[in-house]
């Protein structure tokens, strides 16, 4: 359930609901700012600044446009990605990997509570190719539907069923 | 609308990700109010590509709050915010302080001052420029019209009948311009007198033999008319024309003694 209540709590300026926001939607935020920076210590610093956004914005997000979830993602991918186009942040980075989120997931050994790991483990071994470079465009990169369809080269209709698809398949596991 | 059709469509899953444009993220608004099993499936989507970047995420970050809070300066109980004082600043330091603030404010006023006047002025220029624009406005309107008479005294079927001054008033004359074919009379009264205030001119046409006065009108309006031009109707077959000074609205029939101006109307 997206927290409405809670969401005008915070943009009432409540900072106990800003609290209990931060604590329902910062670790996915950190995930997705993550895997853009790969920088653990520079990714806290980023996820600092979105929840600052958050709290001083919170007033501009509108239910009518879309989800909560969706206008905080968006606030963290754009923040991360214009961290990656700084000058600091490319001279110390000089060669940012293609990887994509699976490969993270694929290393990683610990997760948190809030995470069903096994099923993580279990969606990212059964994932189909497609799937990795869709998820990594349209969820983590922030690609439009276009823009995601240029990228990969496939015609627009497809990228809507496959990536509902490879959610899907997500959610299946999950459940389980 | 089909709703399982639109929710396998795959259009929920690119409004999670914010892939969608902004009027057809709106569009999928509006449906997830009107259906619940779209919020639902909205709902399941978004929770699973939630864990999937939590899974990301290096650590649960609960413990970066606490530093978040301290940069927006909130606090847990605002009942006890600790009050620091700072010992007094030096004297000069406030002074300065001071007089910068007002020295700024004198500035304030003054530059508000200089806006009003300029403001003022604004309104004057404005004033004086519709004023002229009335004023060329009116000079257009007169010049059209004297251009319209000019064209009306240059037609060749009208007959032009000056007015002499008679007894009452010898230095007075008019002229009659007379249109037989659209039966109108045009009459130039620029050389009578202004008329005394309760008194009008009253055109008169005039048959001989018997004499016959036919009331074709008054001259209203003289004062206010700058050209003095004024047209009237006449369906008759007029022999002379002749102006009296009547009572304001006319009379039956002609003063003889206020008789300005009488002319004949030639080859007739």
């Amino acid at each position: 359930m997206q927290p409405d209540g809670l969401i005008a709590e915070l943009q009432n300026k409540n900072p106990k609901a800003f609290e209990r926001i931060y604590e329902r939607y910062s670790e996915s935020l950190f995930g997705v700012i993550y895997n853009i920076i790969r920088d653990q210590h520079i990714a806290e610093e980023i996820l600092q600044d979105v929840f600052i956004k958050i709290w001083n914005n919170a007033e501009a997000y509108n239910p009518s446009k879309g989800r909560f979830f969706t206008w905080a993602l968006n606030i963290a991918r754009n923040s991360a990605i214009d961290k990656t186009r700084s000058k600091a942040f490319k001279n110390s980075k000089k060669n940012l990997t293609a990887d994509f989120f699976v490969d993270i997931l694929e290393d990683k050994s610990s997760f948190s509570n809030r995470v069903d790991a096994i099923g993580i483990k279990k969606y990212i071994k059964a994932l189909k190719p497609y799937c990795e470079q869709i998820i990594e465009l349209l969820y983590f990169k922030g690609y439009t539907q276009a823009e995601t369809a240029e990228e990969l080269d496939t015609p627009l209709g497809t990228i809507k069923t496959r990536s509902r698809n490879c959610i899907q398949s997500l959610r299946d596991i999950l459940v389980k | 609308m089909n709703i399982q059709e639109y929710i396998s469509s795959g259009v929920l899953e690119l409004y999670i990700c914010g892939a969608l444009t902004e009027e057809e993220s709106k569009e999928v608004s509006t449906e997830l109010k009107k259906h619940p099993e779209i919020e639902k499936e909205v709902e399941e989507i978004e929770n699973s590509l939630d864990q999937l970047s939590s899974s990301v995420a290096p650590y649960n970050p609960t413990k970066l709050f606490a530093i978040i809070k301290n940069k927006l300066h909130l606090e847990d109980n605002p009942k006890t915010i600790p009050i620091h004082r700072e010992k007094k600043k030096t004297n000069i330091v406030l002074y300065l302080g001071w007089a910068a603030s007002i020295a700024l404010l004198i500035g304030l006023f003054s530059v508000l001052n200089d806006r009003n006047q300029l403001r003022e002025n604004l309104n004057v220029v404005n004033a004086q420029k519709s004023q002229m624009e009335q004023q060329i406005n009116d000079t257009k309107a007169s010049a059209e019209k004297k251009e319209e008479l000019l064209a009306i005294f240059r037609d060749k079927n009208i007959v032009t009948v000056p007015l002499d001054g008679q007894e009452v008033a010898p230095e007075a004359y008019a002229t009659v311009h007379w249109d037989q074919e659209t039966k109108k009379v045009y009459i130039d009264a620029k050389n009578l007198p202004t008329p005394p205030e309760g008194k009008e001119y009253q055109v008169w046409s005039l048959t001989l033999e018997p004499l016959t006065p036919t009331s074709i009108g008054m001259l209203s309006s003289f004062t206010e008319d700058e050209n003095k031009i004024f047209m009237l109707e006449n369906n008759n077959l007029s022999q002379a024309f002749g102006i009296t000074l009547e009572p304001k609205g006319g009379s039956k029939t002609p003063t003889m003694e206020q008789l300005y101006t009488l002319g004949m109307v030639k080859n007739s």
